[in-house]
């Protein structure tokens, strides 16, 4: 690839409204339950049937909206989507068309260091659709049954605008939203459950040419490395074929993460009219200004007025304070810490160097089941600081802390981790392990300085970790000098 | 003979302890026993239920606590409705063996006002067609003339009140389908305000025109009907939170005073010189009543049926999406896939003129058409409503035909387009969202019932009562019954 084309990305985010009921009836939306007990005749679109429109699900939408600084139209109103597949009761989706919730937002974000702005098209609601459980594999499946379970639970699509270059400014996109949707409490933010779903269209063209390339849009990737994976490639592919003077065809294209690599779905040379039309069932849905007011009052502080003040008022680097607030559990955990142990920099590095690399992930239910509480860590931080163990132990001690969920300061009595500083005790280790090592003495005494470090280890070794390193090197210092 | 009488008047023989809601529904369903294999208005009779909930009725009055005007009184529904745990096929083969879990709003609103529902009636498939002859399952006949159709898609509703095969019934009117059977058969048919009653549970066909109403054998049960299904129901939200007067207190206001509007476009060439005559006299006996009247225009009634063509099967096209083959109802085996099931089901279940208007609508909301058929129907349908807007500054009802002729022959009219002529008067009423009713207004020589249309303000149904209440006191028109014998 030549390096000579403007990359041009568009995501569609879809996030799962983290509502009670689902978006058009009364039924339970929790993730799970055994097939078809969470529905009713209303969201198995049965004869007769209509929807009422949940007010909660317009009040998420409404705060999500808000977030990204999009204007609430006053007068919304839903649509029929129109297609047919088993697993959508009605064979037409409710959904958001002409006039959607919000429009004309935009989202910060950063990459290396640079500030960038991603417009964001609109925001709207619609319903989901169940799921078809084959029986085998699709093309060999003999039955095929279908769970509405999912069918009409609340889903807010939001839209950016072409605005996205590279493959880690989408990565960056990504997390930032999902950020803003988990503090909101708005969607659980859990991609691999399919809470939140990223759809890509991705086009190039010769840099500085006006005419857009030929879009290619990118389904099922549900990961945030899997977007940047994919993006990834497809930039590659399409600026490969374009190099070799290939036309890219319009087309959908499926991530396969096992492969690595993206493969075509569907032409959109057959693309599916969908025909869209007013929903009948469902008077325009009016916002007026005194609902909207009422939202914004709810809104809590959000992840980049959070970044900006960890960075204030913490002296953390912005990309600590980034990582810390890309997720509100993360970041209340940080602040619970740091109020119980007042050492900012050292729960930030504690946090992400070795809570991060234990935990199974780093949404918000994975923080929320840390053994770990933000107590114990700043605990642990604690003992450090006063010399009661070393840093080295620590780790340890963290270890175990993570295994057990017991506090720092039992683990290290039990275990009698507690810190040597005693010159007395120590100076016998130091002269045994001179004796034992005198030619590595002379070495040092020769000039080769490097031999310190090994002779350092050997007490640390022999007292199984727990030597003051401070103590030890001074008395190390102390005791070459008059060989 | 109980089946003879109307719903105020069985109320009052209940009350009176002269006859039980048990008699009432033995009567009603031996009636139907005889006569129905004729008439062929029930799609499905459910007498064991009717006897059940009558003998509840018994021990209400028995104890000096009915719940109101309907309690005990046999009725039946148009097949349309869902009930829950009895078939509901809407004419339609596709819904064959469906049993819904649920009853629509309107019929847990009779049931709570304690009425005994004596089964369901035939219509139309999915409510589409002017004469009942497309059921799936058989022509209903109009009890005047048996080999005349009862008008449609409420054609059995209308037909089981004129032979007296229920005390009054429930349709539903989407161009017409209540006031143009009501007028065929010679009854009370009252389509309400678009909003003023629920549609939960009516199968949709076009939801932004489909209204459930009466029929009766007299203006006053059509207002004790209404009264008995009217208001917001949270489970429609297009239904309206606008509160119900008493219709039956309002009925006896009269027509003195008030100013009737005769639109010039519904005495147009094509209209049968017996209906016409018939409306004219009608228009005289308001006058003669003290009412006043006032040619009025609506320029773009003749617009009206292009439009509801083009937007009632758009909307048809997307309601009727769910029947695949899937979830309920019809199944037609055999498929080699998913498509194919789809189709094959669709292609089996489906009637012709159902066929038809899903093509039309699909066509018409399809990518590069929508501006120039739905969108151009949708802004035509603001002309007739801004027609009828204007006209009700100066007139507080409108009279006119409810149809252009009488019942035709079954068969008589092959080709949909002339059937579709049919509900010319009444369609731009379901445009405009207003109420409409039909009352009878005579007969033509060969004895067929004319029906007098009355179209009045939103959520004025009270004024169509009380209109349609002073021309039938005036009249004998409805102690005409039809000969019937088993
Ligand atoms: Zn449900």
């Amino acid at each position: 690839m030549s390096g000579a084309y403007d990359v041009v990305i568009g995501l569609e985010v879809h996030a799962q409204l983290l509502t009670r009921s689902k978006m058009f009836c009364g039924c339970s939306t929790v993730f799970g339950a055994p097939p078809n007990t969470q529905t009713c005749p209303v969201c198995q679109g049965m004869p007769g049937t209509l929807p009422v429109i949940n007010r909660r699900a317009v009040e998420f939408g409404i705060k999500t909206s808000l977030a990204i600084d999009c204007i609430v139209n006053a007068d919304n109103r839903f649509a029929r989507k129109h297609y047919y597949y088993p697993d959508m009761p009605k064979n037409y989706q409710i959904t958001q068309y002409e006039e959607p919730l919000a429009e004309h937002g935009h989202l910060d974000i950063e990459v290396d260091g640079a500030a960038r702005r991603i417009g964001i098209e609109r925001l709207h609601l619609e319903e989901d659709v169940g799921k078809l459980i084959h029986e085998g594999s699709l093309e060999t499946a003999q039955s095929s049954r279908v769970d509405f379970n999912r069918a009409g639970v609340p889903l807010m699509e939001i839209v950016s605008k072409p605005d996205i270059r590279t493959s880690e400014e989408a990565g960056a996109y990504l997390r930032r939203l999902r950020a803003i949707v988990v503090y909101l409490g708005v969607c659980d933010g859990n991609m691999e459950e399919g809470s939140m779903r990223c759809d890509a269209n991705i086009s190039l063209k010769r840099a500085g040419a006006t005419p857009l390339g030929t879009k290619v849009e990118v389904k099922n990737m549900n990961s945030f490395r899997n977007v940047q994976h994919a993006l990834e490639y497809e930039i590659k592919r399409q600026g490969r074929a374009l190099d070799a003077g290939e036309r890219i065809v319009p087309e959908t294209r499926l991530w396969d993460p096992d492969k690595g690599q993206t493969v075509s779905m569907r032409s959109k040379e057959f693309a599916h009219d969908y025909r869209f039309f007013p929903e009948p069932d469902l008077p325009p849905l009016n916002v007026e200004a005194r609902w909207i007011e009422a939202v914004r009052a709810t809104l809590p502080e959000l992840p980049a007025a959070r970044r900006v003040r960890f960075m204030r008022a913490h002296a953390l680097t912005a990309y600590d304070a980034d990582l810390l607030t890309g997720s509100r559990a993360l970041a209340d955990y940080f602040e619970a810490a740091v109020a119980q142990c007042g050492k900012p920099k050292a729960v930030a590095n504690w946090i992400l160097n070795e809570l991060l690399r234990e935990l199974p992930g780093d949404d918000e239910r994975a923080v929320a089941a840390c053994a770990i509480s933000p107590g114990n860590l700043a605990g642990l931080i604690t003992l450090i600081e006063d010399g009661t163990i070393s840093g080295k132990i620590a780790k340890d001690v963290f270890e175990k802390m993570y295994r057990s969920g017991e506090d720092a300061r039992t683990i290290v009595s039990r275990e009698g981790l507690t810190q040597v500083a005693d010159a007395g005790a120590l100076g016998a280790v130091v002269d045994g392990v001179l004796a034992e090592h005198a030619k590595v003495a002379l070495d040092y005494k020769a000039g080769k300085k490097a031999a310190l470090g090994f002779l350092v280890g050997q007490v640390m070794k022999a007292t199984a970790g727990k030597a003051s390193p401070g103590v030890v090197n001074s008395l190390l210092a102390e005791k070459l000098s008059k060989l | 003979m109980l089946t003879d009488l109307t719903i105020h008047e069985l109320g009052a023989r209940f009350r009176r302890g002269d006859a039980t809601p048990t008699q009432a529904a033995r009567e009603y369903l031996a009636r139907i026993a005889a006569l129905d294999p004729t008439v062929k208005a029930y799609l499905t009779v459910t007498g064991d239920a009717a006897l059940a909930r009558a003998a509840e009725a018994d021990a209400r009055f028995k104890s000096g606590a009915p719940l109101g005007p309907l309690d005990g009184v046999p009725l039946g529904v148009k097949d349309v409705f869902c009930t829950r745990g009895v078939r509901t096929t809407c004419g339609s083969k596709i819904l064959e063996g469906f049993v819904p879990p649920y009853d629509a709003t309107v019929v847990a609103r009779l049931l709570g006002a304690g009425a005994v529902i004596l089964g369901k009636l035939n219509m139309d498939e999915f409510a589409m067609g002017s004469s009942t002859e497309n059921s799936a399952y058989f022509t209903t006949r109009n009890p005047w003339d048996l080999s005349r159709v009862p008008g449609g898609s409420s054609g059995g509703s209308a037909a089981a009140v004129a032979a007296d095969l229920a005390a009054a019934t429930l349709g539903t009117d989407t161009g017409g389908s209540i006031r143009q059977p009501a007028a065929f058969c010679g009854n009370v048919g009252l389509k309400p305000t678009y909003g003023r009653v629920s549609r939960f549970g009516l199968v949709a066909f076009a939801s932004s025109l489909d209204q459930v109403g009466p029929f009766a054998k007299d203006v006053l049960d059509a207002a004790l009907m209404l009264q008995a299904i009217a208001g917001h129901d949270p489970l429609d939200s297009t239904s309206a939170a606008i509160p119900v007067p008493d219709y039956a207190a309002e009925l006896g206001l009269g027509v003195q005073g008030l100013k009737v509007g005769i639109p010039a476009e519904y005495f147009i060439e094509g209209l049968d010189a017996e209906v016409e005559a018939a409306v004219r006299a009608a228009i005289e006996t308001l006058k003669g009543l003290g009412a006043k009247t006032e040619s009025i225009s609506l320029p773009h009634t003749e617009y009206g049926l292009a439009a509801y063509y083009l937007i009632a099967p758009a909307e048809c096209s997307s309601n009727l999406a769910r029947y695949d083959g899937v979830k309920y109802g019809l199944r037609v085996p055999g498929a080699r896939d998913l498509i194919d099931m789809y189709s094959r089901t669709r292609g089996v279940g489906f009637g012709a003129e159902v066929k038809r208007r899903v093509m039309l609508g699909t066509y018409a909301l399809s990518a590069g058409y929508y501006d120039a058929y739905y969108g151009k129907a949708q802004k035509v349908r603001t002309l007739v409503q801004r027609d009828f807007q204007k006209a009700f500054e100066r007139v507080d009802v409108i009279v006119a035909p409810t149809t252009p002729s009488v019942a035709f022959k079954i068969g008589e009219k092959e080709d949909p387009l002339s059937m579709y002529l049919n509900d010319v008067f009444t369609i731009p009423v379901n445009l405009a969202g207003l109420p409409g009713l039909s009352v009878p207004a005579g007969f033509t020589k060969a004895g067929l019932p004319i029906g007098l249309q009355v179209i009045g303000k939103a959520f004025d149904e009270a004024m169509l009562l009380r209109t349609a209440r002073a021309y039938e006191a005036a009249t004998t028109w409805r102690e005409r019954k039809p000969e019937l014998a088993a």
